[in-house]
């Protein structure tokens, strides 16, 4: 089955599945409810996008440089630097790492870009432990699923859902409460924690004047995923770079009401490095994996360019009507929703993956939402001119544009054939593309151009 | 005034009684409605499947045809959205440019010309029924265009318009989305129809037809109590 056969597949499976509906629904309303109050803190909420945006697009525009100083100063502090073109580089340098450390047991907190290298696959067959420690990503990976958000990970799931996973896996009561649940988990991981030789994180802003990475968590267990074990891997795209530390007070309030509606993330940790000389505790090494994995073929597209701006807050998830009609599974790729219908074909190829870019509407909430400013839907609306201009696309396709432009270009052509048959060849050629659900629409008697040309008696 | 209209493809084919009704609305509000028989399409269905080729050639003849300095009135936000945003891509360094420069100064949506243009709101329109508006992605943010349906269905006699649930939310149309994905655009209609049935709507009522087709031909088949009808349609009640 291609890529698009089985994203078809399951997006017809979920389509309607209401009760999956009411599930989004419900989350995503009590997130829209606190990102309004969120918002509030923006004395000029226009100003602030506007300013993360254009810092964003001088950094991509500029990322040679800024990928250098960053490198330069984060070696000054001490860390070690790897760059990776590839999730196979990635891992077999992640494997060096646990090799020279004799590592068995791991942490790991949330990380999307950990989730686009497999990596909890590959550490599992390496028969390394290493528990998701984000309690939204813990549920998953026992339930053997992966994110379904890229902010909120087991937002399809009910409580209900939760408490029942965790008395298959955990034994513990079917009725725990969500307070049990986490308190269970809580003491459950703690353990993981003091056993780990290695905790891997990823980040969500590389700051290049300060040579450090900055990670975003609400729970504190990315907190002492960088502090309890000996070494540290942080894995990051190498488009999260931003110019200064001084930026984070820009990026930071913008990245915490825009993906979850608080003011500030709970905990936001810098981290400058492994542990100084001078200092008593932190893992004795640092490494930061640096991926590109596609970014640049990103770069590559001076106008889909723009979608290397994103800081990962999932709003454009939460506001699009395919995703909470599909919900983030069906779309079979590492990154939902409308930035990963952008960025996904040009990272893993528009051949396969162009069913994405068409996955739209192009209603144009994404783009009206989006902190720092990426139109996505005029992104999707690249993806697709670049399919056509790359030739993908079938030819039954080409055929029906051909009649329909030849059509459109001539009055007369438009004009030429009844009602009748039109009425035929719509319900011969369109019927099945228009679906099951639907009635074709009739064309009309007679059309406006006729009427008007007999209104003024001009036959 | 006069001014110049322009009916896209679909509605030329689909719904002329809408479009010829727009025509009667313009006329009753004072205006001479001038109408060129050679124009067919904008071509946004070529460049929303980024056949950007296809679109300009069309939309070459498009420029041709609209040569007056004067408003061309549109029945379709969809259409004018097009036109005003997205043909300075198209036609970007090339010579129909100047031309197409009067016709994004004079394109323009029904309601928006109605409103802010005419300033005619009441054109003695009469409907009994209870009514949701559904606004348009292309009339809510392409043209942000939020009040001016509201205020002229405010004055049509009869009409109980009330707000559903989700109203800037997407029909799930889209051009060629609803025939690309036909159960994800499905769903969509789906679920606009349902929030505008718990405000117990008898009609769905919206400045783009491409909306109204795409959610009348869901409601049709799946037999549910409500029917869609444009702006235009409403205002033209007697």
């Amino acid at each position: 089955m291609t890529k698009a056969q089985e994203f078809k597949q399951q997006s017809e499976q979920t389509a309607f599945d209401t009760a999956l509906h009411h599930k989004l629904q419900n989350s995503i309303g009590q997130y829209q409810h606190k990102h309004l109050r969120g918002r509030e803190q923006f004395a000029d909420l226009e100003l602030a996008k506007t300013r993360a945006s254009g810092l964003k697009q001088k950094v991509i525009e500029n990322l040679d440089k800024y990928l250098i100083e960053f490198e330069s100063n984060y070696i000054k502090n001490g860390g070690k630097l790897i760059w990776a073109l590839n999730a196979e580089e990635a891992l077999k340098e992640i494997e060096i790492i646990l090799q020279k450390h004799n590592i068995n047991c791991a942490v790991k907190s949330k990380s999307m870009i950990s989730e686009e290298i497999h990596l909890n696959e590959f550490l599992k067959a390496k028969n390394i432990d290493c528990p998701e420690t984000d309690l939204g990503e813990f549920i998953q990976q026992e339930a053997g699923e992966r994110p379904f958000h890229i902010v909120t990970p087991a937002m399809h799931k009910s409580k209900e859902e939760i408490a029942e996973l965790y008395k298959q896996k955990f034994g513990t009561p079917a009725q725990a409460s969500p307070e049990e649940i986490t308190k269970f988990t809580r003491e459950y991981l703690r353990k993981k924690f003091y056993l780990a030789d290695i905790g891997i994180t990823g980040a969500n802003f590389l700051i290049a004047d300060a040579g450090a990475i900055a990670i975003t968590e609400n729970e504190g267990n990315a907190t002492l995923s960088v502090s309890m074990p000996r070494i540290h891997i942080a894995i990051a795209g190498i488009e999260k770079i931003i110019p200064s530390l001084n930026d984070l007070d820009l990026f930071w309030p913008l990245l915490a009401t825009y993906g979850t509606g608080q003011k500030l993330t709970a905990y936001n940790s810098v981290i400058f490095g492994p542990r100084q000389s001078h200092e008593v505790d932190g893992p004795t090494d640092m490494y930061l994996i640096l991926l590109d994995n596609g970014r640049t073929n990103i770069l590559e597209q001076p106008e889909q360019r723009r979608a290397l701006n994103c800081i990962r807050c999932g709003a454009c998830l939460n506001v699009c009507p395919v995703y909470t009609t599909i919900g983030g599974h069906a779309y079979g790729t590492t990154y939902s929703g409308p930035i990963g219908k952008v960025i996904t074909p040009l990272m893993k190829g528009l051949k396969e993956y162009q069913h994405l870019s068409s996955a739209s509407s192009l209603c144009g909430k994404c783009t009206e939402v989006c902190p720092v400013k990426i139109d996505l839907h005029n992104l999707l609306l690249h993806n697709r001119k670049e399919a056509i201009q790359q030739g993908l696309q079938p030819k039954a396709e080409k055929v029906t544009w051909y009649f329909w432009k030849s059509a459109m270009l001539s009055r007369k052509k438009m004009n030429k054939g009844s009602a009748k048959v039109k009425n035929f060849m719509l319900q011969t050629f369109f019927k099945k593309t228009w679906g099951e659900h639907r009635d074709l629409p009739v064309v009309a008697e007679k059309s406006f151009n006729q009427l008007m040309r007999e209104r003024t008696g001009n036959r | 005034m006069i001014v110049d209209i322009f009916i896209p493809c679909f509605i030329d084919q689909f719904y002329p009684q809408t479009a010829l009704n727009m025509v009667q609305l313009l006329e009753r509000a004072g205006c001479g409605v001038s109408y060129n028989p050679e124009q067919t399409c904008c071509g946004q269905p070529a460049f929303n499947a980024g056949r950007v080729d296809d679109c300009k050639a069309i939309g070459e003849k498009f420029i041709r045809e609209f040569t007056n300095d004067r408003y061309i009135v549109t029945p379709s936000a969809s259409c004018v959205g097009m036109v005003k945003n997205y043909y300075p891509e198209v036609f970007r360094n090339s010579a129909s440019y100047n031309q197409y420069k009067l016709i994004h100064k004079n394109i323009i949506e029904f309601s928006d010309f109605m409103v802010n243009v005419l300033r005619v709101t009441e054109l003695g329109a009469k409907l009994e029924a209870k009514a949701v508006y559904h606004d348009s992605c292309a009339a809510l943010r392409e043209l942000n265009l939020k009040n001016e349906a509201r205020i002229l269905l405010s004055k049509v006699r009869g009409l109980k318009l009330r707000e559903m649930k989700e109203q800037d939310v997407c029909c799930g149309f889209g051009g060629t989305f609803s025939t690309k994905h036909p159960a994800i655009a499905s769903s969509m209609a789906e679920q606009k129809i349902n929030n505008a049935l718990q405000e117990d709507a008898e009609i769905i009522i919206s400045t783009d037809l491409s909306c109204l087709m795409h959610i009348q031909s869901y409601a049709s088949k799946q037999a549910k109590p409500v029917k869609s009808m444009h702006l235009i349609d409403v205002l033209a009640s007697s």
